[in-house]
């Protein structure tokens, strides 16, 4: 593994039965990169992703995170959760404990960290996604903006060396996107490695360093922002884009 | 720019319209509905003043002999009064009985320290220690506390010592046949499926059977172990693998999104399970695990048929008694109540807990 490079793909193929979902994947994400991943809905965007923190199996080729081998050994796949975070389009909090609790699961128990150091922790990121006055609320009070506010706090909380966002603002009330996505842009500013899935284009305009966009469970073309919105070089890029962007 | 203005909030139209509206529109809105009003309101007049003549206004409560009750031709609650005792604490030594008052005034405390404390650790330790305070209690034979054998426990502190254990021992062990069935190992997997299914394809009074009469068969002669424990041991495992099927259908509602959440933030298995899944599903399941609570106490009757004297084998053998014969119909409303009154109270609580470990708040 190259010293710069925090993920490394290479001919990733998945199968979910008969199924050929990612073909001859070969992605490598260099440290403090982000990386939004776009493309149509069934085009394995999602799974490639979940790859990366192994909530998904692979049949073939290799992914390596942080110099960590995915493969079955339970030891491994510990060691890449604990460096990657991941946030869920669902968002999937924990609806019967209190936000603070939510927060605090996986520095008490993974980390072993004392309850006290652990709320601090939490407040600070709680803080950070501005909705610390909610601390002690459960997560159904909770709008979904600021759920996946809290969400995206609950992963920091890990301070994970990479972010993993599942198409984040995608099961949100429109009005509520743009306070998750600053959120993000903030995350960008500090140099922490992200892989996005989104539709937000502006969102990747804006911060993203490299986009790829995948159909059909293969990568069809990856650039730096510039040159993927202005010079998309497949019709198959060129025929999203418009669909995306025309309205 | 357009300009509004906040129009004002009023106050929702008051909806009560009186007692007689209420009748109407509930008892007497269409000739079915009135056919059916007075076909209840008869049906209630034939059961509810002759029960009340025969249990209340006829009834003979105080006295000691049979002859007291002759008088006014109702309820002999006499004999109940008369045989208290027994029904409550068995064969139990009576000077030794002054044990099991005290385990129930434990209990009570129990409850309060369970209601009143913060912390989940000392709530688990409080319960625990109330258990083996309880145990010793019963049992005896240690603290300078005589031992009391099996054979002498029976009446209502049987049926309570039956149910809770077979609850409390079925519990964990329901949760780990639930678990094992949902696991994906498939050795673990299909030892749980047995073990649920073949529980469950045979009643109860057969495993009580089994456990009573087959079981010894397999010990070498001169081993024996107590009846009441065979017939524990049983019931514990019969419960657990309905324990078992009512927290899977938890863990079953509990969407997928919550285990790729725990195992995204590093947790290991038992720490999703624990701290996480099981939660939840427990909480999904509290209405169906009451339901085994109430069925097991209902169950506990069907000891009599090993020889155990249950509360309902207490009455039975009471009212064979030569001197009381004839008072089964008090006997059995009396048993009646108390079965009422414990699965009511399971009943009720079980709704407060729901309430309690509900956040899905809005």
């Amino acid at each position: 593994m190259e010293e710069n490079n925090i993920i490394e793909i290479k001919n990733l193929n998945k199968w979910y039965g008969d199924f050929h979902v990612l073909k001859e994947i070969n992605l490598t994400v260099k440290k403090g990169e982000i990386i939004v991943v776009c493309g149509p809905s069934g085009s394995g965007k999602s799974t490639l992703i979940r790859c990366i923190n192994r909530l998904e199996e692979f049949q073939e080729g290799s992914i390596v995170v942080d110099n960590i081998e995915l493969t079955h050994d339970i030891k491994k796949i510990k060691a890449v959760r604990e460096e990657v975070a991941m946030v869920f389009q669902h968002f999937n909090l924990f609806p019967h404990l209190s936000i603070l609790d939510n927060l605090t699961l996986s520095p008490m128990w993974v980390k072993k960290m004392a309850r006290k150091d652990a709320e601090a922790l939490a407040m600070k990121y709680l803080t950070r996604v501005n909705i610390a006055e909610q601390a002690h609320k459960y997560p159904n009070q909770l709008s979904g903006g600021q759920q996946q506010r809290v969400a995206i706090a609950r992963s920091l909380c890990k301070n994970p060396k990479i972010m993993l966002f599942d198409e984040p603002t995608s099961a949100l009330d429109p009005e509520m996107v743009a306070e998750v996505l600053d959120v993000m842009i903030e995350l960008a500013k500090e140099g922490r490695t992200m892989v996005c899935v989104t539709h937000e284009m502006g969102f990747a305009k804006k911060v993203a360093d490299r986009i790829i966009f995948m159909d059909n469970g293969q990568i069809v073309e990856e650039n730096i922002p510039d040159k993927f919105f202005k010079n998309p070089e497949s019709d198959r890029l060129k025929l999203f884009l418009e669909q995306i962007l025309s309205h | 720019m357009a300009v509004y203005d906040m129009k004002p909030t009023k106050s929702a139209p008051v909806n009560s319209k009186g007692a007689w509206h209420w009748v109407r529109e509930n008892l007497f809105s269409s000739p079915l509905n009135i056919l059916l009003t007075f076909l209840g309101v008869g049906l209630l007049y034939l059961i509810i003043p002759p029960f009340l003549q025969w249990a209340y206004f006829d009834a003979t409560f105080i006295g000691s002999t049979r002859e007291d009750c002759a008088v006014n031709g109702g309820a002999c609650w006499v004999f109940i009064n008369y045989k208290l005792d027994m029904f409550m604490y068995g064969f139990y030594p009576e000077g030794e009985r002054w044990r099991l008052n005290l385990g129930l005034g434990l209990f009570v405390l129990l409850l309060l320290a369970l209601r009143y404390l913060k912390s989940t650790l000392m709530k688990f330790a409080f319960f625990n220690l109330f258990l083996v305070a309880a145990a010793i209690l019963t049992i005896g034979g240690t603290l300078g506390l005589e031992m009391v054998p099996t054979d002498r426990w029976g009446g209502l502190m049987l049926t309570i010592v039956v149910a809770a254990t077979g609850i409390i021992v079925a519990f964990p062990i329901g949760v780990f046949l639930a678990l094992g069935r949902a696991s994906d190992l498939p050795i673990i997997r299909s030892i749980c499926v047995t073990y649920i299914e073949f529980i469950r394809g045979v009643p109860l009074i057969t495993i009580l059977f089994m456990s009573s009469i087959i079981l010894p068969l397999f010990f070498p002669e001169g081993i024996t172990f107590d009846k009441l424990l065979r017939a524990l041991i049983g019931i514990a495992m019969f419960e657990a693998a309905y324990i078992a099927e009512n927290i899977r259908g938890g863990l079953q509602a509990i969407p997928k999104g919550q285990y790729e959440a725990a195992d995204a933030i590093g947790l290991s298995y038992w720490q999703k399970m624990g701290l996480v899944i099981l939660p939840q599903a427990l909480k999904v399941a509290i209405p169906n695990l009451v339901g085994v609570s109430i069925a097991l106490f209902q169950d506990t009757t069907l000891v009599l048929i090993i020889g155990l004297f249950d509360l309902l084998g207490m009455v039975r053998l009471s009212a064979a008694d030569s001197y009381w014969l004839g008072f089964e119909t008090e006997g059995y409303v009396f048993v009646t109540f108390i079965f009422w009154f414990f699965c009511y109270s399971m009943s009720r609580f079980s709704q407060r807990l729901e309430k309690r470990f509900n956040t899905n708040l809005q």
